[in-house]
């Protein structure tokens, strides 16, 4: 599989993501610059994190509209895997791709820190070899996090199994405590109808490596790999 | 023709008599107000340093590890081996954050990261040293919210990892908050850009941000105290921009890369007119100035507002003649603004022209340091406090009771310098860049991996600003030996220093002794650990001159406390022999490497628990701390310990507290006899190190030791409680909570 970075102006952890991917784990990946059209052949699209365009709108408002969004939505459409962290999963919902709404923060703040992330559904490319039981520890960095959604798309996403992630405390019980961000059920990410578009808040490409003292992200790749 | 200004109009710009006819003499005439904004914005002692000069220049510079020169470019340049140098700096923005403190804070971030990517170095950790007033006061709050959030949201977009700092509070600082930034950058050797202009008819742009009137006479404005009437100063202070700085890096090192550029400089402090000035007095050339070509954010801007201008994220360039059009292209592709609106010539002068007309003409090398910019030996005196602390005995202060220690040691583990500042460093990205190794396994210093390789450059901001008051030149000496300390309990090998001298105002003899007692003991400290001054920056004016708020603060008038912040650089070849604060595991034996001494001075435990602010520093001498360092760089490389952690505020109980509460563990440890127990435990003796053995290592340990220094058994890690002489104090879970509560408390 080949796997292609989206650089918007203003991404910050596409540098992040394709170390992750040639370095930590040995596949091919290239950078896809914002003002293309062209995917590359690239079978599985990132979009990074960062704050595209500023984000002084509302975050990954502006992104959805540059050219090469236009190429990773009809991937997307046509069942091509796309993945979005942070701000990447933040422009894939203002773009249609995944539903709801990433919203500021309860406590109206930043955080970076850790937190733990429990599987949900077992039955997606990226999650298929993941411990159910397990709390993963994953690095979270935003200011608008806060998953939302209506009673009626909540209810979709349940009934589809399009629940990737919860916020869980280190024992994996998902509690209030335990929620970073004030996300509606805990959710962290959530992938399509289609299963081949994926969006989550923390990041597992800055759990992938010894030196960090934490190699819970790891896992998340391999799973797309195999 | 409009009326030549007066030296009543230069005195308003913040001139002296004698500076206003310097100026007349290098002019052959008298100046017009644009030249005399030109001059008063480049000899204030932001730019021209011209009160500080004599003495900066007595502090060590050499090394061979050195790549450029201290004040010859715009960050220090060190070489750290396989051919890659570090490029690195502290910078203040102090005045701005007393009056706005978001965009204070959020431009000092802009600022320095700027200084590195001029030079062609990819910024790759940030660190800040912070100073806030009584933390009771809501000015405080307003300023540390302020702060907090314009550091995080400028740093956590720009993209590079907050990755350490230092925090203090201290009614000295109630009025003027300091907020310096740093920022360290890798760039390969002989890649490096130079802030340089020369040959005739090359280009010049400015590229990135369009120029409004924001921070116009902002050098001018750090130069003076701060008074009732600051605020109305306002304008002078800028407003950032994140995205437009993050385009800029990038299109910055692309643009050096290509090759096509003579030479770049950011602008900071003093907009155009400093770019153009310093870099054709580095390269002994001129340049003419079309001040109407330059990218304007409003209209009807005046000559004098452009040049002085310091709006954010812009840079000066000079490229090479024929490549006009290929610059061009790499801004273009960032959607950045790159206007030519000059050129170079071999005058030596700055011809700036606004609509056909020249409405300044001066020599270049007049205005900077180094060249015709003023140089002045001010006078300085011992104020009277300093014997005055010196009479201060440890008999003065009754031994607590058992019962009483345990009281101090909750106290001091809430005190906002001690207490957790998780509330404020979770505002910032700490992990973006996926290089700093010290988010999950805390040190001393922060370990931040150089990208591809093993290496890592190992960082850390220190001063604790009592001692300096106390004693400056033991107490920048103090400040120096912490910041290696914090180097060398990491596993790093500490290199060099970048220094941010923020005192009050130099007119003041008594602050200038302080100043000068700051660079003689930094002198000696850093010739000591071998670590040269590769940059910094000074900070004056930090006081206040309220007439309406009474005296209430010990040290000289209402001058901050002198604040000589040191930013140390080290190297650890591989991140695997690091080493860690954190006590590992129950049973494992505590140390103390270095020696008691019945001293509790400057302690925080005597200033804020017995109230006692007269006291000397704490006990020091140079030359042992440089053993005990040498000591426990030999112990790590031998791999006998499990942490280090050094002693700082707060003393032995709370890097205790520290080291056991990461893994929520405990400590059960022995007083030493002949010691008063408050001494022991909250004392601030300097030279010491708190390190975990393992059981199987204890002969090894000891046997190195006993020939080496002072050290001394202490007990055991213990699974909970933290327990001294049998007696419980607290767990570790009341001290996380006690530790973890101050700020969100006193801010949420």
């Amino acid at each position: 599989m080949k796997y292609g970075v989206v650089v918007f102006p203003g991404s910050n952890c596409d540098d992040d993501m394709i170390f992750t991917l040639s370095d930590v784990m040995q596949q091919p990946a290239v950078k896809l610059w914002h003002k293309d059209t062209d995917l590359q052949n690239c079978d599985f699209i990132f979009l990074p994190g960062g704050f595209s365009y500023g984000d002084y709108l509302r975050c990954g408002a502006i992104a959805r509209f540059s050219p090469i969004m236009e190429s990773v939505v009809a991937h997307g459409k046509k069942g091509g895997y796309v993945m979005g962290i942070c701000n990447g999963f933040q422009i894939l919902v203002e773009s249609g791709l995944l539903d709801g709404a990433l919203l500021r923060n309860d406590n109206r703040k930043y955080v970076c820190k850790n937190v733990f992330l429990k599987t949900v559904t077992s039955k997606t490319a990226l999650t298929h070899s993941l411990d159910s039981q397990k709390a993963y520890q994953i690095p979270m960095a935003h200011g608008e996090g806060r998953y939302y959604a209506s009673a009626d798309t909540l209810k979709k996403l349940h009934d589809n199994d399009q629940i990737l992630f919860k916020y869980c405390d280190s024992e994996g019980k998902i509690t209030e405590n335990s929620n970073p961000n004030g996300s509606l059920e805990n959710i962290a990410g959530i992938c399509n109808q289609g299963r081949n578009v994926f969006g989550m808040m923390p990041h597992p490409e800055r759990a992938a490596q010894e030196m960090f003292g934490n190699t819970d992200g790891r896992p998340f790749f391999e799973a797309l790999i195999a | 023709m409009e009326s030549l200004p007066t030296f009543e109009t230069a005195k308003k710009l913040g001139l002296l008599a004698e500076e206003f006819e310097k100026i007349k003499e290098i002019l052959g005439r008298s100046p017009n107000f644009t030249e005399l904004s030109i001059f008063s914005v480049m000899w204030s002692e932001h730019c021209s340093y011209k009160n500080s000069i004599v003495w900066l220049k007595k502090l060590p510079k050499e090394s061979p590890k050195m790549l450029a020169k201290a004040g010859e470019e715009n960050a220090g340049l060190i070489d750290i081996g396989d051919g890659l140098a570090c490029c690195f700096k502290i910078e203040s923005h102090n005045h701005p954050s007393a009056l706005e403190p978001y965009q204070g804070a959020a431009t000092g971030v802009g600022g320095i990261n700027r200084d590195i990517f001029t030079m062609g170095a990819r910024p790759i950790a940030q660190l800040n040293s912070l100073r806030f007033g009584n933390l009771d006061l809501e000015k405080t709050k307003w300023h540390l919210r302020g702060v907090v959030k314009g550091i995080g949201d400028y740093g956590n977009a720009f993209g590079v990892p907050t990755v350490g700092g230092e925090v203090y509070f201290d009614d000295c600082y109630n009025t003027n908050p300091l907020v310096n930034a740093f920022s360290a950058g890798i760039v390969k050797v002989g890649k490096t850009a130079s802030a340089i202009a020369y040959g005739v008819g090359n280009p010049v742009f400015i590229v990135g941000s369009a120029t409004g009137k924001d921070g116009i006479h902002g050098a001018t404005f750090a130069s003076e105290d701060i008074t009732e009437k600051s605020n109305e100063k306002l304008p002078a202070v800028q407003v950032g921009d994140p995205f437009q700085e993050k385009l800029l890096l990038e299109a910055t090192l692309e643009v050096i890369e290509s090759g096509h550029l003579i030479g770049i400089q950011d602008m900071g402090a003093a907009g155009i007119i400093c770019s153009t000035s310093e870099m054709s007095a580095k390269g002994k050339a001129g340049m003419i100035i079309d001040l109407d070509k330059v990218p304007m954010r409003q209209t009807n801007m005046k000559p004098f507002e452009i040049l002085l201008s310091e709006s954010q994220e812009r840079m000066l360039i000079v490229a090479k003649k024929g490549t006009e059009k290929k610059v061009q292209a790499i801004f273009d592709k960032w959607d950045l603004n790159c206007q030519q609106i000059g050129e170079v010539t071999d005058t030596q002068r700055l011809h700036f022209y606004m609509h056909g007309e020249l409405v300044a003409d001066v020599p270049a090398d007049d205005l900077v340091l180094g060249g015709g910019a003023p140089v002045y030996h001010r006078e300085y005196r011992e104020p009277a406090y300093f014997q005055e602390f010196k009479k201060f005995s440890i008999d003065q202060i009754a031994e607590p009771t058992e019962n009483e220690l345990v009281s101090i040691a909750k106290f001091l583990l809430a005190q906002p310098i001690i207490a957790s500042k998780a509330w404020i460093y979770e505002q910032y990205d700490s992990m973006v860049g996926t290089a700093n190794t010290s988010t999950n396994q805390p040190s001393d210093a922060a370990i931040v991996n150089v990208k591809g390789t093993r290496k890592n450059l190992v960082i850390t901001v220190d001063c604790n600003s009592r001692y300096v008051l106390a004693d400056p030149e033991i107490g920048t000496q103090i400040a120096v030996s912490e910041a290696a300390r914090n180097v060398v309990c990491s596993g790093g090998e500490a290199v060099a220093i970048t220094n941010n001298l923020n005192f009050g105002n130099p007119y003041n003899p008594e602050v200038y002794w302080q100043f000068v007692g700051a660079i003689m003991g930094m002198k000696k400290a850093c010739e000591k650990f071998g670590t040269p001054v590769t940059g910094g920056n000074v900070s004056f004016y930090n006081q206040n001159s309220n007439t309406t708020q009474a005296k209430t603060q010990v040290g000289v008038d209402n001058a901050i406390y002198p604040t000589p912040t040191i930013g140390m650089l080290g190297i650890l070849e591989d991140w695997a022999n690091k080493m860690t604060l954190d006590f590992k595991k129950e049973e494992d034996l505590i140390y103390q490497i270095g020696k008691f001494e019945n001293c509790i001075s400057s302690s925080e435990y005597l200033y804020a628990y017995k109230k006692v602010k007269k006291s000397p520093a704490p006990a020091f001498n140079l030359d042992y701390e440089h053993k005990v360092q040498e000591t426990i760089k030999e112990l790590i490389k031998l791999k006998i310990i499990e942490s280090a952690h050094d002693c700082s505020e707060g003393g032995l109980f709370v890097t205790l507290a520290e080291s056991a509460m990461h893994r929520g563990l405990g400590f059960d440890i022995q007083t030493v006899s002949g010691f008063r127990k408050d001494a022991f435990l909250f004392g601030e003796a300097q030279s010491r190190v708190v390190v975990s053995v393992k059981p199987d290592q204890k002969i090894a340990f000891e046997n190195f030791l006993n020939s080496k220094t002072d050290f001394c058994y202490l007990g055991k890690v213990s699974k909970n409680d933290f327990v001294v002489d049998g007696k419980l104090f607290l767990n570790s879970q009341e001290a996380k909570t006690l530790y973890q509560n101050t700020l969100p408390k006193a801010l949420d």
